[in-house]
């Protein structure tokens, strides 16, 4: 069973608040990483291997350096 | 020494230690003769001779920020509160980027990053690595972060000599500043070497004490019944400045870092040399660096690791270079041996001796050694005199290498 992308949102704030220290409720869809949020390129790789153990979607580095705002990363586990 | 050289002042502390999470903490319970060594439960912990430690009286997890701490091996966590303690005691001096240094030393490095990334590289793959897997394991690490933290730009630097790490960066640092390389310089020692491994070690070098039925009791410098050292972990950091620019800025003075010594043993790569001439050496220099005599030295803060060999080595080579008189301490006594990190806390202690005028008794010592001739502080703490002071912190390593640090009342 997949999880919902609200569920997704919810569990990607809380690694998000974990290793950066930002917020969950700041973890919308419509932030871009770099600029809304300022996270570096190492934390999201951070990001990604935590992603990874939550929900179970490996995210390759070619792919992952597509994932500029919040939504993508949602579309891309829910897909 | 030329009698314009540039004069090097202390004007901030910052411990955690043991028996304490900051310099106040600390030194109370020295005062008071509290041991911060305790029995410690860890998984690992059937698997080694040794089931005790004196682990951090405060977690520094608690102390810092959660997206901070993870990316920090512990070693540098210990570190950064350290140092953020000694910059605050300092007044946060505005300092140029360019003059500001930082001179910070482990023995180890990130050694319990090093295991766990292993295991994780092991067990679930290269790609599971935390990307800030190198920094939290390099022996710079917890250097570069302080320098990062506060913007230093005049050279951060780790210098590594096994236990003499944190006396030798805090050497190194005033070298830096009598040089003209920096103003301001934060330097000292940290460690993080609670883990298995290392326990098993130091036990295989046959160095670690294993009075298991009495913790708090094993680590007893120059007792004769000490059986050796007791693992801690902890930090110890202290800003460092040129004389002038402190008064300038109208800085509190602590105490001159008036001097250092170095010197190797070339003796054996763990054993002490026993004759003690690499360490009479490393005091004698560091006299001559301060431009004082053995009997202006009215304190030693020793490195007496409560190891059955150096003890009495190192007090007698202190009679021979310094003299009988000096008030001697062992304050791993009660914090046990914090590696790396020992020349940064015994710095911040020997400075707060001379500040308040008060050795701390060495705790544990019920019967003295033979061959024992020098004053030592136990007992009791016993008032250190009227008049100027300086005081002499000893640090040795593995390898031979010995330095001594002076220090002279404000």
């Amino acid at each position: 069973m997949a999880a919902t992308e609200q569920e997704i949102l919810e569990g990607l704030g809380k690694i998000i608040n974990e290793i950066t220290g930002i917020p969950a409720s700041d973890v919308t869809p419509e932030k871009n990483f770099v600029d809304d949020l300022d996270i570096d390129s190492l934390s999201m790789v951070e990001i990604a291997v935590a992603a990874q153990d939550e929900f179970g979607v490996e995210i390759p580095d070619d792919q992952l350096k597509n994932l500029k705002t919040v939504k993508d990363v949602l579309t891309f586990i829910q897909n | 020494m030329s009698a314009n050289r540039v004069r090097v002042v202390v004007t901030g502390l910052g411990a955690t230690t043991p028996v304490g999470g900051d310099v106040t903490s600390t030194w109370s319970a020295l005062l008071a003769g509290q041991s911060g060594v305790e029995s410690i439960t860890a998984d690992w912990i059937d698997t080694v001779p040794v089931k005790f430690a004196g682990t951090a009286a405060v977690d520094p997890t608690e102390v810092l920020a959660r997206p901070e701490a993870r990316r920090l091996d512990r070693s540098e966590q210990l570190a950064m509160v350290a140092a953020r303690e000694a910059w605050q005691d300092a007044g946060a001096p505005e300092v140029a980027p360019e003059r500001l240094g930082v001179v910070v030393s482990s023995g180890i490095g990130g050694i319990t990053t090093t295991l766990s990334a292993y295991d994780t590289y092991k067990e679930r793959g290269w790609n599971r690595l935390s990307p800030f897997t190198v920094p939290m394991l390099m022996p710079n690490g917890p250097a570069a972060w302080i320098g990062l933290d506060r913007g230093a730009q005049a050279g951060v630097h780790a210098t590594v000599s096994a236990c003499a790490s944190g006396a030798e960066a805090i050497g190194y640092a005033m070298d830096m500043i009598r040089s003209g390389r920096a103003d301001v310089v934060i330097a000292g020692g940290t460690e993080a070497a609670i883990h298995g491994l290392n326990v098993a070690a130091f036990a295989a070098a046959r160095a670690m004490s294993t009075r298991n039925d009495d913790p708090a009791g094993a680590s007893r410098p120059w007792d004769r019944d000490r059986d050796g050292f007791v693992l801690g972990e902890g930090a110890g950091i202290i800003v460092l400045e040129s004389e002038e620019y402190a008064r300038a800025r109208g800085a509190r003075i602590y105490a001159y870092a008036s001097g250092v010594g170095y010197s190797a043993d070339s003796h054996h790569i763990t054993q002490p040399e026993p004759e003690g001439r690499g360490i009479s050496m490393a005091m004698t220099q560091a006299l001559n660096d301060a431009g004082i005599t053995g009997q202006d030295v009215k304190h030693v803060n020793a490195h007496a690791t409560s190891t059955p060999a150096g003890d009495v080595i190192e007090v007698q080579a202190v009679a021979k270079a310094i003299g009988t008189h000096p008030l001697v301490t062992s304050t791993k006594s009660m914090t046990g041996h914090l590696l790396g990190g020992a020349g940064g806390i015994e710095s911040v202690f020997t400075i707060k001796a001379l500040q308040e005028r008060i050795v701390p008794a060495t705790i544990n010592l019920d019967n003295l050694d033979d061959g024992i001739e020098v004053d030592l502080v136990y007992g009791e703490n016993r008032p250190l005199p009227e008049g100027d002071l300086a005081a002499v912190n000893n640090s040795f390593g593995f390898g031979g290498h010995n330095v001594a640090v002076v220090f002279k009342g404000a």
